[in-house]
């Protein structure tokens, strides 16, 4: 069943300089599966994430053949609709919960606000709720984290708040937005196989953007590379050492191996035909 | 579990209450040094000024003994140290000496000045924050709009026209033309001698004593000087909270506050002001501070008895005594806000509680 149905989707950031395309003519559809985006940093894949949930700043353009999450036409949806969206249905999960948490508001009530911004419920309900969540993403002591503020917790634990607060809604979509890439490799694991296990429970659709190709592919069903806001390759993660096209190509070969011993490692190479 | 949880709390607790002694006992001590440090400032620009205090009492014509029994009489003929160690002990108590003008103890002086000043700057800063603070949080969610360019104009003019001038047009327009407001002076002649001033605050005194035609005169001659005071405190005002929250605006936070479906409303005034008031207060503490300090040009225009024209008036009269009793005084209300300010702080961010 697909969730999520995306063709030709452009963002366009009129500058003085001209207009920047951020994304150009994008398709893809995401189901209750994990999809990747993978690309370098200005690929496009952030914007990508923003533009499903309405984060796009005022002044940019976005235009699509199709937007659509559930049968719902996203771009001509009211704003009030969208806001429902959000948290509700479609969340996001971003990069640093150092910056991504509020710093003078306790943890536990910016996950209570969440769902109450959805659902009416009482306070010692929402309360209950959180905490159950906050277990949920294995806090070993939910009371007590809930009393914290952000600086107070590390980055590990601050992910897995961030999580507890934008599935708490009970969403069926889930944008992560380079969930891991702030946290320790230790830490990264342990927030993946939360990610996961919460994602296959609830049988959300996931959208998992990253730069890191190996993490993706042992991590999703479905990955999408994008290059210069375009989508040059949509494969199977279990298929990508035969991707087609160079770029992906590129990407994989600069991985060093623990096995082979290659030197010089390739760089990446990128050709202006790529950008056209 | 629960016995944990139990066992833990208490510990927490007399964690808390260590640190807010600490926090109280770290504000005295540096309260109490900056103080030192104002006295001994204050005592020596007494001394280097180049007024001899005793001339300014006794007169040029008067005799070499009744000079020097007026340097006696002083403690002026004392070693330094002792000098200082006199004036700190004095000071104190909150004896400035006498005021040369007025013959009257500098710190009855004060008291009676003060409140005026107190009043007029209070009700400049509740003015400013009460619409710098909307403004400039409209003109930074509507950033480039007609709002954002008024407050711009605001902070402009408010920047650039002296306020004298500003006051002066005022006088003419709302006073002299208009007739809407009482002019110069605090409270009108049929009151002043009807009226007994409490704590020195009239509008409170009034309030206080159910005098409410005393009030609505009260009222109506501080309303003039304390908005001309308020605009341009609005004007700051606006301005800082402007570029606070285009700050905060521009934070990840605010994205995550969206992509959990929060309403615009909440998502400015719950948690980008929330973060925005952490460096606000301080701007707020300073703006309100240097009201407090008494702004001479309003005090004079408006007539209005307060610290500014007290302080100018005792300077061009070489009143030494009455000058340093006001410089201690206006400092340690600067210090005491300073302190109050940091306090705040401390209670709106909690990263700065150790």
């Amino acid at each position: 069943m697909t969730l999520l149905r995306i063709e030709d989707l452009s963002i366009r950031f009129p500058t003085r300089t001209g207009d920047i395309e951020a994304v150009r003519d994008i398709s893809f559809s995401v189901g209750r599966e994990r999809l990747a985006i993978v690309g370098e940093s200005g690929s496009g894949k952030s914007q990508t994430g923003r533009a499903i949930l309405g984060l796009t700043p005022a002044f940019a353009q976005v235009t699509a053949k199709r937007l659509e999450f559930d049968g719902i036409d996203l771009l001509k949806a009211t704003p009030r609709l969208r806001r429902d969206l959000r948290g509700k249905r479609i969340a996001m999960i971003l990069q640093d919960p150092k910056y991504s948490l509020n710093p003078v508001m306790r943890i536990g009530r910016q996950i209570v606000e969440a769902l109450r911004a959805h659902e009416n419920v009482g306070t010692r309900e929402a309360r209950e709720r959180t905490l159950d969540m906050l277990a949920a993403v294995q806090i070993r002591d939910p009371a007590r984290v809930f009393d914290l503020y952000p600086h107070e917790v590390s980055g590990g634990m601050g992910q897995r708040a961030m999580i507890a607060m934008m599935l708490i809604a009970g969403p069926e979509l889930l944008i992560a937005d380079e969930p891991t890439s702030a946290l320790d490799v230790t830490v990264q694991l342990d927030i993946l196989a939360i990610l996961d296990r919460l994602v296959a429970e609830r049988g959300m659709g996931l959208i998992f953007i990253s730069h890191d190709l190996r993490l993706v592919s042992s991590f999703c069903d479905r990955v999408i590379v994008m290059y210069a806001g375009r989508v040059v390759e949509e494969i199977a993660a279990s298929e990508l050492s035969r991707a087609k096209h160079p770029y992906t190509q590129g990407l994989l070969n600069c991985m060093p191996s623990i096995d082979a011993d290659r030197h010089p490692l390739p760089t990446l190479e990128r050709r202006p035909e790529w950008l056209l | 579990m629960a016995n944990v949880a139990t066992a833990v709390e208490p510990g927490r607790r007399r964690k808390g209450v260590s640190a807010v002694v600490s926090a109280v006992l770290r504000f005295v001590v540096v309260g109490a040094v900056t103080f030192l440090g104002l006295l001994t400032v204050t005592f020596f620009i007494g001394r280097v000024v180049p007024i001899d205090p005793v001339l300014a009492i006794v007169g040029d014509r008067a005799s070499a003994s009744a000079v020097a029994a007026a340097r006696q009489q002083y403690g002026l003929d004392l070693p330094l140290w002792q000098q200082f160690a006199l004036y700190l002990k004095k000071a104190l108590t909150g004896d400035f000496g006498t005021s040369v003008l007025s013959s009257n103890p500098v710190m009855q002086d004060i008291l009676r000045v003060f409140p005026a000043t107190l009043e007029l700057a209070t009700a400049g800063t509740l003015i400013g924050l009460f619409f710098g603070i909307p403004l400039g949080v409209l003109a930074a969610v509507k950033r480039d709009s007609l709002i954002d360019q008024i407050v711009r104009v605001i902070g402009l003019v408010g920047y650039s026209i002296p306020i004298f001038w500003l006051g002066l047009m005022g006088l003419l327009i709302f006073y002299a033309k208009l007739d809407w407001v009482a002019g110069p002076g605090r409270i009108d002649i049929a009151y002043e001698y009807t009226f007994t001033p409490i704590t020195g605050l009239f509008l409170f005194d009034a309030a206080i004593q159910g005098e409410w035609a005393a009030f609505a005169d009260i009222f109506s001659h501080i309303i003039l000087p304390a908005s001309l005071l308020g605009y341009f405190s609005m004007a700051y005002i606006s301005r800082m909270t402007r570029s606070f929250m285009l700050n905060e605006l521009a934070q990840e936070y605010i994205v995550a506050a969206r992509a959990k479906g929060l309403r615009e409303t909440r998502i400015i005034w719950g948690h980008a002001l929330r973060n925005a008031a952490v460096p606000l207060v301080t701007v707020i503490a300073l703006s309100y501070a240097t009201l407090l300090e008494g702004s001479v040009l309003t005090e004079t225009i408006f007539a209005w008895p307060g610290i500014g024209m007290y302080l100018t008036n005792s300077l061009q009269n070489a009143d030494m005594n009455a000058v340093l009793g006001g410089t201690i005084v206006i400092g340690t209300v600067f210090i005491g806000l300073n302190l109050f300010a940091d306090l705040l702080y401390r209670l709106l961010d909690p990263r700065t509680r150790a």
